[in-house]
């Protein structure tokens, strides 16, 4: 596969396949039945030997899920309900072509797309961390080996010595997904040196962030890649054991990586002298109990150990101790996801992706008030812009984009006008955001800031382990602050309370958690520092989110005097003769909201 | 990797060039030196744990600011513990504490001898400018006589639970929930009996606030008006280094100096809180003497020659094995050992036994 490739969902041989993605969230939109239907409806047809019905992983566009596409052609299908599975068999076995109706079409009237690469959302990106995703059955090995897995493996155990392999992911410039974006080959180049005979390799997929599904996905979609990652990777730094840490919430990625283990185990690729190598390396999963802290590598050793997840402190980093006191490498899904490919395709053809100091890909969780939203994959480089309009498709509904946060919890707020920033650790750095683990929200004009800031800070403090007293206690005070301001109580000096706070709470907190946990406020206070002031001394929530500080209008221009929010409204706040504009009594009214329900005119707002 | 202890290093803190053990930790080679650190999470009994983040230094070369109670001194470092940056910091932290800290301090009993309240001293401070939530309300059950736990005046340091789990092994603490709620605890809020608690008060001693006190001491007397007489415990053969801390003549509580003797700073139950038989009206102070059916007091010198020449008597009238001796784990190992030879060689028998043997 070149490093060129794009999203191309074919089947090997030009065979006629239908796949259909059962990922979490096309499961949850019912594919599970579609796919049961397209098989019956073949079976009727007498076409199942011709046509296979593949049960894939995520194809990225999830948001219009199920998602099926049909192969050779590509031939893409949105929101596919069983009555659609028939008509798309009936028309695949009369003629072979495909039924226009059930087209994707970018927007209402326009001119339906067929092939699912010519979508924009798929047109710039560049697959190969998920480039099994979508086209195979994650949970049958040889779809995985057909289409190059464990290549890799067979490579490196066949022609490199790990000091080789070692050199070879460093100079292909990876560096971890997880957040941090240390250079992959020098972890392991610490791992190995590290003194002690037994050592430990462990696959971090806790992936804790609202709003992230890369790793899940990923696991979903093609747990060999993660699977055949790790191997290379114990390889390397000369471990037997390890473990893949998965938070118990993703049932589906569990139960598929347990049948990939299983599936490698049988074929020799994992377990006791692999591929007749003499190199022996066991797997097993590990279920958090969804903590994210427990994602921060010294709290997810301490969990495995069977302890509360609390981070320690660094160093000695686990590269010297981790689990069990023994020197340990603990690598992403996605990271490891790119090591087969490296060694397959070579350092130079993943260098050559991306810019500077930033390699190859990064796959995003594409989410939040963005026309098309799923799971993408972009070389790294590519503008924040690019993606969010580009394959985004933008905010949609005629608004305008406002920000996008980018590195979840842990990350910052980039405001429009930022958006040329290109995706690269230093760059990201700089304007305040992070690259993270993927976590991309983008928001329109009728998101408030402030309340933004609030929804994080409410997540990190929930999350907080506890154990150091910044991180505890300053969280908590930085959300009270923000909440206050949200609330319309704000005071004087507030702003700079919160940043002085932010600040010593980044300085001085134990682990990642509390050290970035500040990072949405400082940003939006940054980029927006102007609608926290008129919270506070005009008290006014520009996007009217803020239920304090926003009030329900009914405009005189569109109202017909129809009197039925007049019905609706449970305290009497309503007011109006029938067929004259309508007001609303800002004193009586409690804000919920049930007005703007039932207007049939669209004439009630908060503002 | 930590070199052999033997080895000596240099480094400098503030300006100071310092001789250090290789092995020992930044702050405790400032300790050594004088050098003053604050820290509420620190106990020389436990293992580092860097959670109070109050030791945090500067040290060349490294990220941020380390915590001094975590990081190895190495040759040729150079520390930082009192810039303005960092001094800041650890105000910021002091005054986060306070801002969820029940300041009863006008009746707690750790009042004086209170870490917290002697670094807000230290940094001057009066009141937090964080006001908020303080909700550490705490609705378990205890039902016990000599621990009480206030979780309104806790600082989740830790320290209990470690105590219990590192020293002890009892394990009768853990972290409850997360975020702003994270509190140590016994399991589902239970009681101390309930959850497997034996009473060593071992967490009493290094709590450093009032969130777990002592209550057979409880308003008893200030810190500042007791004086500390260091004796050995008299409980058993193990012979721990005691101080009584003892008001107007009576004993009111019992501690243990961090540094020396062979518990350093640990005690068992007994040890801890069973003082109250030195100042008890039925306990004995003279030995006694039967004489006409009643017990009346003697001498020392009196009582050991009765026993004496009974001793004697009964062995010429009965022969040696007439009698056996039963020597007492209170005793030294050395103080059986003797006991044991009075009863071979002087009396001529090998009738003893020990009442940690039954
Ligand atoms: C609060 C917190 C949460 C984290 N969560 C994750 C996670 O869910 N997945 C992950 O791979 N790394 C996570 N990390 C980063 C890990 O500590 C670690 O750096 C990473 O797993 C290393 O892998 P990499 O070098 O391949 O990126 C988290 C870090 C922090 C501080
Ligand atoms: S920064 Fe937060 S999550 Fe990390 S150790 Fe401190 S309290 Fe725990
Ligand atoms: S009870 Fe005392 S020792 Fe335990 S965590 Fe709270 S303050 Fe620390
Ligand atoms: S004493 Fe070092 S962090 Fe508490």
């Amino acid at each position: 596969m070149s490093a060129k490739a794009p999203v191309e969902i074919t089947t090997a041989e030009g065979t006629t396949a239908i796949r259909i993605c059962t990922g979490s969230g096309c499961v949850m939109n019912g594919s599970l039945d579609v796919a049961d239907c397209f098989e019956k409806t073949l079976e009727e047809a007498g076409a199942h030997e011709t046509v296979r019905v593949v049960r894939t992983g995520c194809h990225g566009l999830c948001e219009n899920g199920p998602v099926v596409v049909v192969a050779p052609d590509g031939v893409f299908y949105p929101c596919v309900t069983p009555k659609m599975a028939r008509g798309i068999v009936e028309k695949l076995v009369t003629d072979g072509s495909y039924v226009m109706d059930y087209l994707f079409r970018p927007a209402e009237g326009e001119e339906p797309i067929v092939r699912y690469s010519d979508v924009p959302f798929n047109a710039s990106q560049q697959r190969i961390v998920l480039r099994r995703c979508g086209v195979v059955d994650p949970e049958d090995i040889d779809d995985a080996l057909g289409l190059g897995a464990y290549d890799g493996l067979k490579k490196v155990l066949g022609e490199l010595d790990p000091e080789s392999l070692i050199a070879e992911i460093k100079a292909s410039g990876l560096r971890g997904r997880g957040g941090a974006g240390f250079l992959t080959g020098q972890k392991w180049r610490f791992t190995r040196d590290a003194q002690g005979d037994t050592k430990y390799m462990i696959c971090n997929a806790d992936e804790g962030d609202p709003g992230a599904f890369m790793d899940r996905s990923v696991i979903e979609g093609d747990p060999h890649s993660v699977l055949e990652g790790m191997v290379i990777a114990a390889y390397a730094i000369g471990a037997h054991e390890g473990y893949v840490y998965v938070r118990a919430e993703y049932p589906l990625a569990v139960k598929r990586l347990r049948k990939a283990i299983e599936q490698a185990e049988e074929r020799g690729l994992l377990g006791d002298d692999i591929l007749g190598s003499g190199f022996s390396f066991r797997v097993r999963v590990k279920e958090g109990a969804g903590a994210f802290v427990c994602g921060e590598e010294t709290a997810l050793i301490a969990s495995i150990e069977g302890d509360r997840g609390m981070p320690r402190v660094r160093p000695p980093f686990p590269a010297t101790s981790g689990l069990w006191g023994k020197p340990t490498c603990i690598n992403n899904v996605e990271t490891l996801a790119n090591v087969a490919w490296i060694i397959a395709n070579g350092a130079d053809a993943y260098s050559g992706i991306g810019t500077g100091k930033s390699k190859g890909t990064k796959v995003f969780a594409l989410t939040g008030k963005v026309r098309y939203s799923g799971l993408v994959e972009v070389p790294m480089g590519m503008t924040v812009r690019d993606l969010v309009f580009g394959i985004g498709g933008g905010c949609g509904e005629g608004l305008d984009c406002k920000a996008v946060q980018i590195g979840g919890p842990s990350g910052g707020c980039l405001p429009e006008r930022l958006m040329d920033t290109p995706i690269e650790y230093e760059a990201l750095a700089e304007v305040g955001a992070i690259v993270g683990s993927g976590g991309l929200v983008v928001v329109d004009q009728k998101t408030c800031m402030v309340d933004f800031a609030r929804y994080f800070l409410t997540f990190t403090q929930d999350e907080s382990c506890g154990k150091c007293v910044p991180c505890r206690i300053g969280t908590k005070r930085m959300l009270e602050i923000v909440t206050r301001i949200t609330e319309g109580n704000g005071e004087e000096g507030d702003i700079e309370k919160l940043e002085g706070l932010a600040i010593d709470v980044k300085r001085a907190s134990l682990c990642g958690l509390g050290q970035t946990a500040p990072n949405p406020a400082l940003t939006t206070i940054r980029y927006f520092r102007e609608e926290y002031e008129e919270h506070i001394s005009e008290k006014r929530c520009r996007a009217g989110v803020c239920l304090e500080l926003s009030r329900y209008v009914i405009h005189a221009d569109s109202c017909r005097g129809c009197a039925v929010c007049k019905k609706h409204c449970p305290v009497g706040a309503i007011w109006g003769e029938m067929k004259q504009p309508h007001t609303i009594s800002v004193d009586r009214c409690i804000k919920c909201g049930v007005c703007v329900e039932h207007c049939p005119f669209d004439s009630i707002e908060r503002v | 990797m930590p070199k052999a202890p033997t080895q000596v290093m240099k480094l400098t803190v503030d300006g100071r060039e310092l001789a250090a053990q290789a092995g020992k930790t930044v702050l405790e080679v400032c300790r050594e030196n004088g050098i003053r650190i604050p820290t509420l999470c620190d106990d020389p009994r436990l293992e580092p744990y860097g959670g109070c983040r109050l030791c945090l230094v500067q040290i060349e070369g490294m990220r941020g600011f380390p915590t001094s109670c975590t990081t190895l001194a190495a040759d040729g470092m150079i520390v930082t513990t009192d810039s303005d940056e960092i001094v800041d910091l650890r105000r910021s932290v002091v005054e986060l504490l306070l801002s969820d800290h029940e300041l009863r301090c006008l009746s707690c009993d750790s009042a004086g001898a209170c870490a917290l309240q002697d670094i807000a001293y230290e940094f001057g401070i009066e009141e937090s400018p964080y006001a908020g939530e303080r909700h550490r309300v705490w609705d378990g059950i205890e039902d016990n006589e000599l621990i009480e736990r206030d979780y309104t005046k806790c600082i989740s340091c830790g320290r209990c639970v470690r105590i219990c789990h590192e020293v002890q092994g009892c394990d009768v603490y853990g972290y409850t929930d997360r975020g702003f709620e994270a509190i140590p605890n016994t399991p589902y809020a239970s009681s101390l009996f309930a959850a497997g608690c034996e009473f060593c008060g071992q967490c009493v001693s290094t709590c450093p606030v009032g969130a777990l006190t002592d209550m057979p001491s409880r308003y008893r007397g200030r810190i500042w008006e007791t004086s500390v007489v260091e004796s050995t415990c008299g409980y058993c053969g193990v012979g721990c280094t005691i101080g009584y801390r003892v008001k107007e003549g009576r004993i009111i509580g019992a501690q243990a100096p961090l540094e020396r003797g062979v518990n350093k700073g640990n005690l068992c139950a007994k040890g801890r809180f069973g003082w109250s038989f030195t100042h008890h009206p039925d306990r004995l102070q003279t030995p006694l003497i039967r004489r006409d059916g009643e017990l009346v007091p003697a001498t020392w010198d009196e009582a050991v020659s009765l026993v004496a020449e009974r001793l004697g008597s009964i062995r010429d009238e009965h022969g040696s094995d007439a009698i056996g001796g039963l020597a007492s784990a209170k005793c030294t190992n050395e103080e059986n050992y003797l006991f044991q030879k009075l009863l071979r060689a002087a009396i001529g028998t090998h009738n003893i036994d020990h009442c940690a043997r039954l």
